[in-house]
Parts: structure tokens; sequence; C-alpha cells
């Protein structure tokens, strides 16, 4: 398998060539971040134009066609368009928590993003606490919305934010009792050790049965968390007309959009790490031929690929399922998806105690 | 300077005079080539991302719904994301009849709007107040209340002539001029000579 | 003199009879709430449904006119005049208590022609705004546009109402009100919002998400259409029906014509009908079909909208071929119809029969089977029967609280009589049974064409109409089975070659007035799904 890390300790030892220390760290952190932002756009604006096509195959449509060949240029339209639309600034509103909301909502992702292996030796961070961290920085995110909504002065943005904020503080019980999980089986919170763990074999394959039905609640919570169908609830068009964002113009709703994009890669990313085995090809012991011909395929196609196929389904159950009321929402999870995780994870650790997983 | 818009010549549209006339007078003063090519490409990206504010009181917004489905499918132009909200809305479509009651509604949802915005009037009773314009509550057009860019005939008019219609649209804001246009600044200042008392509560 | 004539004058016996299309039972202002208590509860009488309430300008006084059904009376139908002189402050005692139907409805007549409802909770105005100078529909009304211009304030003082309250000693005395209660928290819904399906507007009070109390606010696309039909001919004033509830465009134009017809004596070829009920039962599938659509995706499933209309599509060609427009489209005439059915009619028609079977349990597949979408609809927005016949709530949504009320079976019309069909009951008085409903009724559209596409007759599509049409002087009322329940037309004329009076009673504006009691109670989202379920349309409502 291709290590990128050889490429970046080359170029550090590169820039610690001509450069001091303090320096070299200097440059590349600045590299680092404009590699971030610029992979968070271009994220960003695949996944826009990948959901707008994908949900009009599932409707019988075409999707964009006329801008670009087969319509890839319509969300750099998009963009532009957005980036000169005017910002409106609303009367008798908390101005500056106004403004503040959206850099809160895209400051979350993008943190997010930085701490995801995107292959082998391509990862920004490496802590300990790895997955800690991610799930600590993504419920920042729920405070810009609860802000965007309260400071909007609107009564559609106020519902919205509340109806969030209880879904996503509640749905991140669950979240993170899934992959506690999966931290129990793998005895270690650290990122990059987590993908080591999988190279015999995918956590949903090792762990089999809790395993599995973690997946699966990680998929419900989810879908949850970045206020997605059937859980739009925060944006529910037909309800709240636009939900906590309804009074924000231009590059603020932008940022906005962008991070409702991006937090779906970034939780498909998750579950991949998770699961499936992060960067790591898909290997089946005992069978040398097809793990080495697997390990040709480079860790970022295979981490990207997980992370479509993810995003591909929740992006399916979102053009298919009606939305569920807030009540039953809540009702879900506290009475059902949490005990069951509870007992997922109590399953789990008597599985890893005893031994019962490959 | 001939506008273009993909898979329509110039010859395809009817009543062209008009705006080789818009372009002439736009250009009559010139433009600094850097500015020009700027200006293109935010005209480009404004008129290919047209998203409609849903606005339908009648008839015409069940053929704008017919629009948006399948056979039409407005997503191939780029014009699907319609938005609810006014603030992140590009046009607004009155697609039906506005009585007294609705007006100055409509006149707020425009204010509303964004700039750059943009306002088509769609259907007979849009442009002239349609059948009902001897009524005692129907306004006769949404011209009394809105500056209109596109005038769409029919009752309702058909999927194609809204397309033909939103091309038009295109069309007008391919040749608009994003920089030294319209000075925002100016407006601002204008509205708060007007109303000093809203100082410091807008900013 | 008939059994019903006579007990009306036991029961009141200043009341003067006139013969008619219908029995016609004048009665003076001061008997007519013990005279309408005595019809609506007296046994063998029993007159439970509101059928339509006409205000009218008689030049030397005002007046409402009623129609009273009986159900248990196999629908019969009497017509009750209750005029007052005083122009300047006419007041009629209000029936809003006996059936709820009458709360909107003498609200509209208050708009209209300014008599005021004695005891009514909540006269305010219905479809103009309340600085309106003047009542439209008065023949004195004087229409300059400065008296009333176009205005560019909202309303103020929205909350006020007032309501005119008899005291014991027989005074009367208005005594204002407000709306809400003074700590509310009110969301505004509408008019421009994307669930409406309009310009409705809602005003909801809500604890939390729980909605306490919706105030309906209507007339955000109130275009006149009843003072416009008075200075039109009456082969001008068809064209507005397609305008009203355009998804029931050919129904309503067919009730108009109908009534026309039945004036003038018109005996229709046997040609036209047939065309004219298989265009009507068509825009009912692609009535439901839209309704299908909308309630998908007013429940966020929006696929399953697309789904809708891609059959709805076939269901347009269809007319497009025969009538020319997709929609609006003009097609009943007196008499007959305009055009002759396209050649590929029958094919089209046979292939939509064909694959609408399968199409419908593909819905159910991909929206209404659904657990979420099952739990969104049931037991949500009940509707008890007795609700739904004192609100007068027919269509699907009266027969989805399992209320026999389909025009087609109870008072058949044109060659429904003839056809073999169901009448679709379901007994869950919720949104999902309302929703099923309308899904079986497609199959049973589907059914009605079956039997009539291959037996259209040879023959005249138009019968012989006089160049200038005028009805004699008289009265007619008619109704038919449009989409979303019964379609009134009422004509008075005078003998011109226009209406004196043209009132069309609307199923929608029924349907608006249960959205308090249907929705109190439940959730805001609920609140969409309850309006999508009962499926008003808002220009039928408005007018």
């Amino acid at each position: 398998m291709f290590n990128f890390g050889i490429w970046t300790s080359e170029f550090n030892n590169f820039l610690m060539g001509f450069l001091p220390d303090w320096l070299t760290v200097v440059v590349e952190c600045v590299i680092i971040a404009l590699l971030v932002l610029l992979t968070y756009t271009v994220l960003a604006l695949f996944y826009i134009l990948y959901e707008r096509k994908l949900c009009a195959w599932f409707q019988c449509r075409l999707g964009p066609m006329r801008v670009g060949k087969w319509g890839v240029l319509q969300v750099f339209a998009d963009m532009f368009k957005i980036l000169i639309k005017e910002l409106i600034s609303l009367k008798d509103t908390d101005r500056f928590l106004f403004k503040l909301a959206p850099y809160i909502v895209i400051t979350s992702s993008v943190v997010m993003l930085a701490c995801l292996p995107w292959g082998n030796g391509l990862q920004i961070i490496d802590y300990n606490i790895g997955i800690f961290f991610i799930l600590a920085v993504s419920s920042v995110g729920v405070l810009g919305i609860l802000l965007a909504g309260w400071a909007s002065n609107n009564k559609y943005t106020l519902i919205g934010a509340m109806r969030s904020g209880a879904q996503m503080i509640s749905y991140e019980v669950s979240l993170g009792l899934a992959l506690i999980t999966i931290v129990v089986f793998a005895g270690t919170m650290n990122i990059n050790e987590l993908v080591w763990e999988q190279e015999s074999a995918w956590f949903i394959f090792r762990g089999h049965i809790p395993a599995i039905i973690a997946f699966l609640i990680y998929i419900v919570a989810a879908t949850a968390e970045t206020n997605r169908g059937p859980f739009d609830l925060p944006e529910a068009e037909h309800e709240l007309t636009a939900g906590y964002h309804t009074e924000y113009s231009g590059i603020h709703f932008g940022f906005f959009y962008l991070a409702e994009y991006l937090n779906l890669f970034i939780v498909s990313g998750i579950a991949t790490l998770m699961f499936l085995g992060g960067w790591m090809p898909l290997h089946i012991p005992g069978w040398d031929g097809f793990n080495n011909v697997m390990n040709w395929i480079p860790s970022i196609v295979w981490f990207i690929g997980k992370s479509f196929f993810i995003s591909y389904v929740i992006i399916w159950f979102k053009w298919t399922f009606p939305r569920v009321r807030i009540d039953q929402m809540l009702s879900f999870e506290w009475k059902y998806l949490m005990p069951l995780s509870l007992a997922n994870l109590v399953l789990m650790a008597v599985c890893v105690a005893l031994g019962w997983h490959f | 300077m001939e506008v273009k818009i993909k898979g329509m010549k110039h010859e395809d549209f009817k009543d062209n005079a008009y705006i080789d006339k818009l372009v002439d007078e736009l250009n009559a003063t010139g433009a600094n080539v850097m500015v020009g090519k700027l200006d293109q490409l935010i005209n480009w990206g404004i008129a290919n991302s047209l998203w409609p504010l849903c606005f339908g009181t009648s008839c015409c917004a069940i053929e704008f719904m017919s629009l948006g489905a399948a056979r039409y499918d407005m997503a191939r132009f780029g014009f699907e994301v319609a938005r609810n909200s006014p603030r992140q809305a590009d046009y607004i479509m009155v697609q039906g009849t506005i009585v007294h009651r609705m007006a100055p509604v409509l006149r707020r949802l425009y204010e509303q709007l964004a700039e750059p915005k943009y306002v088509i009037a769609c259907g007979g009773c849009a442009v002239s107040g349609g059948p009902f314009k001897n009524s005692y509550c129907v306004v006769p057009g949404v011209e009394h209340i809105l500056p209109v860019d596109v005038f769409i005939p029919g009752c309702p008019p058909r999927p194609e002539a809204m397309f033909y219609g939103l091309m038009q649209l295109q069309r007008k804001i391919k040749v608009q001029k994003f920089f030294g246009g319209v000075n925002r600044q100016e407006k601002i200042n204008d509205f708060f000579a007007k109303h000093p008392e809203e100082r410091g509560r807008i900013d | 003199m008939s059994d019903i004539q006579e007990r009306i004058s036991q029961l009141c016996p200043s009341a003067t009879f006139e013969e008619g299309e219908t029995l016609m039972v004048n009665v003076e202002e001061k008997d007519w709430y013990g005279l309408a208590k005595a019809l609506k509860e007296t046994k063998g009488l029993e007159f439970d449904v509101l059928s339509a309430v006409i205000g009218m300008d008689w030049k030397e006084s005002l007046g409402v006119i009623y129609y009273l059904t009986s159900t248990s009376r196999g629908w019969e139908m009497i017509a009750v005049k209750v005029q007052v002189t005083d122009r300047v402050n006419p007041m009629i005692h209000s029936v809003s208590d006996l059936w709820k139907v009458a709360n909107f409805q003498e609200r509209e007549v208050y708009d209209f022609y300014g008599i005021k409802f004695i005891n009514h909770p909540d006269m305010r105005r219905f479809f103009l705004r309340n600085d309106w100078k003047g009542y439209p529909l008065r023949k004195d009304y004087d229409a300059d546009p400065k008296l009333n211009p176009i205005p560019t304030e909202d309303e103020k003082n929205e909350d006020d109402t007032v309501s005119y309250v008899e005291g014991k000693d027989g005074k009367i005395k208005a005594v204002p009100g407000k709306v809400f209660e003074e700590n509310d928290y009110v969301v505004n819904i509408g008019p421009q919002h994307p669930s409406t399906h309009g310009v409705m507007r809602f005003r909801a009070a809500v604890d939390g998400e729980t909605v306490k109390k919706v105030d309906v606010v209507s007339g955000y696309i109130h275009r006149g259409i009843e003072k416009l039909c008075e200075g039109l001919t009456y082969p001008q004033a068809l064209h507005f029906t397609d305008r009203m509830d355009y998804m029931s465009a050919h129904q309503n134009r067919h009730c108009l014509c109908m009534c026309i017809e039945k004036a003038m004596g018109l005996e229709v070829p046997r040609r036209a009908q047939v065309i004219r009920v298989m265009m009507d039962e068509l825009m009912r599938i692609s009535s439901h079909l839209l309704s299908f659509g909308c309630t998908a995706m007013d429940l966020g499933a929006t696929t399953a909208f697309f789904y809708g209309f891609r059959e709805r599509e076939m269901v347009l060609d269809i007319f497009e071929k025969t009538c020319g427009a997709r929609m609006s489209m003009n097609y009943n005439v007196i008499g007959g119809v305009i055009a002759d059915i396209h050649p590929d009619f029958v094919k089209d028609v046979k292939e939509l029969i064909r694959i609408m079977p399968e199409r419908l349990k593909e819905y159910h597949k991909v929206f209404s089977g659904n657990i979420i979408a099952m739990n969104r609809l049931k037991k949500v927005g009940h509707l008890s029967k007795e609700d739904a016949i004192n609100y007068d709530i027919t269509g699907p949504s009266g027969r989805g609280s399992n209320w026999s009320c389909d025009c087609r079976k109870v008072h058949p019309y044109s060659i429904y009589s003839e056809l073999d069909f169901e009448e679709v009951l379901l007994d869950g008085c919720d949104s999902y049974s309302r929703y099923m409903v309308r899904m079986k009724e497609i199959e049973q559209s589907c059914k009605i064409l079956e039997q009539l596409v291959d037996r259209i007759p040879e023959g005249d599509i138009r019968a012989q109409v006089p160049k200038v049409i005028k009805l004699p002087k008289g009265r007619w009322y008619q109704q038919v089975e449009a989409s979303r329940g019964t379609f009134g037309v009422y004509i008075e004329s005078t003998g011109e070659k226009n209406p004196y009076r043209l009132h069309f009673q609307s199923p929608c504006f029924n349907l608006v007035g249960v959205m308090n009691l249907t929705c109190s109670g439940y959730m805001i989202a609920d609140l969409i799904t309850i309006g999508a379920a009962l499926d008003f349309v808002i220009p039928d409502i408005d007018r």
C-alpha cells in the first residue's frame, strides 16, 4: 500500500533544508489550512451537484444539464451568484449574533473535516482521543443553529432552531453510543490506530452482530444529526419556509448551505472510519491474492468511495421518506434508539470480554 | 455584443430589437476590458442560477409545478432550487391574479428579496389583470406595484412559454452591468436621508 | 300543497311559499331563527345540511336565501328567503349555532352586502380588507377606484372583531372582541407559504408546537367573480368556472352549463353528455393525482410528488388533444361541448385506464404504505360524521368521515344514474381516510371511463342554441360532484341576457371552515398535513 506519508515527510525535509523550524511549521500550517479550505469548497460543491443529480434520477428527471457538460458547472454558477448576493441586515435583531452564527456552523464542520483520515499517511491531526474530539466539535454546530434561529427575530427560525436543538442533542446520545460501541471493540480512540485495527477485516465484519446494529443506529442518528430527511424538521420547508436560516441571504446563507452538505460528507466519513475500515482496502483474511489486488487501489480512493456510498444511502433516505413529526422523532430516539444502543453497548462489551469476535 | 443562450439561436427569439437596443444603450459609454470580463463572469453565474421564490396564487402556479415536474424539468437549467424564503431567492415569478389584499404582501416580498432581484409577470392576470381586469379588487397588472422584467402571457402559459420567458430573463441578465451599475451604498444613504429615525436600527 | 309545505305552515304561520324548481319559503326576519331551529330539529323534517347561503340585493330590500337539504328525506331541498328593507343597517339573525357551516358563509354575506348577523360570534369581513369602503355586491355599489385604491400598507387591527349580541330585552348591542387572547404566541402561516397550496393565510396560536386555535384569513385571491358575472352574458360568464377550482374545471363548467340548460329547458345530445362525463372523470383523476402529489410533498416525500405528476401529464395530454389547452380548458358550452373529441381520445383513455391500477400500487409502495406517512396521517385531524354534516364537508373529505354525500349517487345528474360505480366510504375520520378515499376514487373514475370509452354514441356534440341566450324570470340551483365536493350554482334571472345574481357555492369554502376544528390540539406539522388531506384550492374559496 502506498504511504502518502513519504511525500509529506519529504516536503517537510525540503522545507527544513532552508527554513528555520518555526517558519517551517508556519508555512506548513498555512499550506494545510489552504488545502483544507480548498478541499472543503470543492467537496461541498461536488456534494451539491451530487445530491441534485441523484435526486433528479430518483425522480425520473435529468437534473442540471445545461451549464457545462451534464451540468457540472451548475454549482459554480450558483456559488458566483451566492457570493455577490446582497447581505440583508435586519431591523431589531442582535446583529452580532446574527452574523456570528453562520461562522460557528462552518467552523465546526471545517474542524471536523480536518480530523478525517484521507489515506495512508494523509491525516492532519492525529490525537489519541481523535474520535472523541470529532464528537465534541460536531456538537458546536448546533450552537450556531440555535444562535441563527434566535438572532433572526422570526418565529419560524425560532421554532426551527428549537427543533434543531432538541433533535441534535437527543440524537447525539445514540450517535455517541454507537461510536463508543466500536471504541470498546477497538480499544482505542486514536484515528490512525482505528484504521490499522481494521487491516485484517473491517469492524463491521469483525464485530458482527453488535457492530452491524451499531452501524444501523449510527446511520439513523447521523441522518438526524445532519438535519436530513426524514429528520429535516429544523428546515422543514413546508412548515417553516426555510427553518432556522429563513432570514439569511447571500454568503451567510451560503455557509449554512455548504455546511449542510459537508456535514453529510463528514458523517459518511466517520461511518467509513468506524465501520468500513477508513481508507483501508477491503481485505478478506486468507485471500492474499485478492488483498494484494485491493491494495493496488490508492487508499484515498477507498476512503472517498466509501464515504460517497454512505452519502448516497443517506440521500436516498431523504428523497424517499416523508418527514417525521417532532414528537414522533423524539420518542423514537428516547424510547427505542437510545435503549437499543445501550443494550448494544453491553452486548459488544460481552462479546469483547468473551472473545466472541473475529 | 450578442447574447448567447445555449441551444437557442439569436433568431430563435422573437422581438430581438428590444434586447439589442438595451445592449447598445449599456455599451454606449464603453467598458473597461477587465471589468467587462468580470461582469461577464458574474452575469454568467446569475443567469445560470436563477432560484425562484415560490409565489403562486392560482392556476399558473400549477403549471409552474408542472414545469418543475419530470416532463419539463426546470432543473436542467438550474432553476429548480425553489426557495421559500425571499432572502435567498433571485426572482419572483408572479403566477396568478394579484388582488388588493395581496398587493402590500407582494410588495413586501419583493422588498425582502436580496439584490440582484428580478420580477417575472406570468400569466394574463399578472400581466394585465386578465379576465378579472374589471373587478373591484383586482390589481390590473403587477406593474402597478413592482418593476417587471419579463412578461409571459397566457392563461395559464404553457411550461414551454415559461421557459421562453426565463430564457429572456437570462438574456437580460447577461447584458446587465454588475460593476458600475446600481450603487447600493447610494441607495442606502438615500434611505437614511429620508428616514433618519431608522439609523442605528439597521446598518 | 305538499307535505313539507303543510308542516312549515304549522311551524310558522306567517310563511308564504313560492313554487319553482325547489320550494321557496318566504319568512319574516323575526320568525327566521325559530323556523330554522324547527327545520333542523323537528322529527320528520331534519334539514341537517345547509347547502348554500346566498346574499341577495333586490334593490328595495336586502336578504339571504338559504338552501337546506335533508339527508333523511332523500336529499330533499328547500329554499328559505329572508328579507330586510333597512339598507343602512340591515340585520338578520345568525344560524351559525345551528349549522356551523354558516359561520363563514354569513361572514361572506356580510362582506358582500353589509348584512350584519345577530349573535354571530365573529363578524369580520371575510374576503376584503377590513378598511374596504362599501359592499361590492350591492347593486348601488360605487366602484370608483379612488374610494378603494391599491393599498400599500398592511391592514391594521387584524385582531379586532365584533359581535352583535341580542340582549334579553331584544336590544342589539355591538360587543367588540379579540380573535386571540393576549398572551397567545401567534404563528402566521401564509399568504405566501409553500404549504398553503395558494394564498391562504392561517394564523395559529400555538402552545409550544401544539396548535390552540387557527384563524383563517381569506381573500388573498378574491377576484370578485360573482360581481363580474352580473355584467356578462351567460356564455361569457362560463369561462370563470375554469379559473375558480382549476382542478375541477370541467365539473364546475358542467354545473353552470347544466344550470343554464335547465333554465332554458334545453336537451343536451347524448354524445355531448357522455363526453362531458368522461371529461369530468378525467379531471377528477388529474385532481386526485395532484392532491396525492401535494400531500406527499407537504410531508416531505418529494419523489412521490413527481410520480403523481408523471401520470397527471398523461391526463393533461388527453385534454390538450381534445380541448387545446392543458389547463383552463373552456370545453363545455351551453348545449354541449365546443369541439368533438380528438381521434386519439379513445386510445389515450384506454392507455390511462390500463396503467393506472399498477401506478396506484406504486404510489402506495412509495408513499402511503410507508410507516412514517401512516403515522403522520392516521389519527390526525379527527372530523366526526356529525361535524362533517354540520360543516357540510362534502367530497372525498366528507366521505373519509363515512358520510355518504356523493352527488353522483344521492341525486344523479347527467348520465350518472346509468353507470355502475361505487361510492367510496371510509370510517377513519382522519387524514389517512381522506387520502385513501381519493386514491380509491381514482379507481372508480377509471371504472366509469372503462364503461364509457367504447360506447361514445354518434351524434351531435352540441344542441342548437339561440344566438342570444336569455333565461326566463326565475331562480335555479344546480349541484354537481366536483373533485373536492359538492359544487353548486345559483342563478337568479330577471329575463335579461345577463344574470341578476350568479352565486357559486364552492366545496373548498366549507373545507377551510373546519381547519380550526380539525387542527386544534394537534401540532403545527399536523396543520400542514391536515390542510393537505382536506385538499382545498384557494381560488375556489375566494372566487
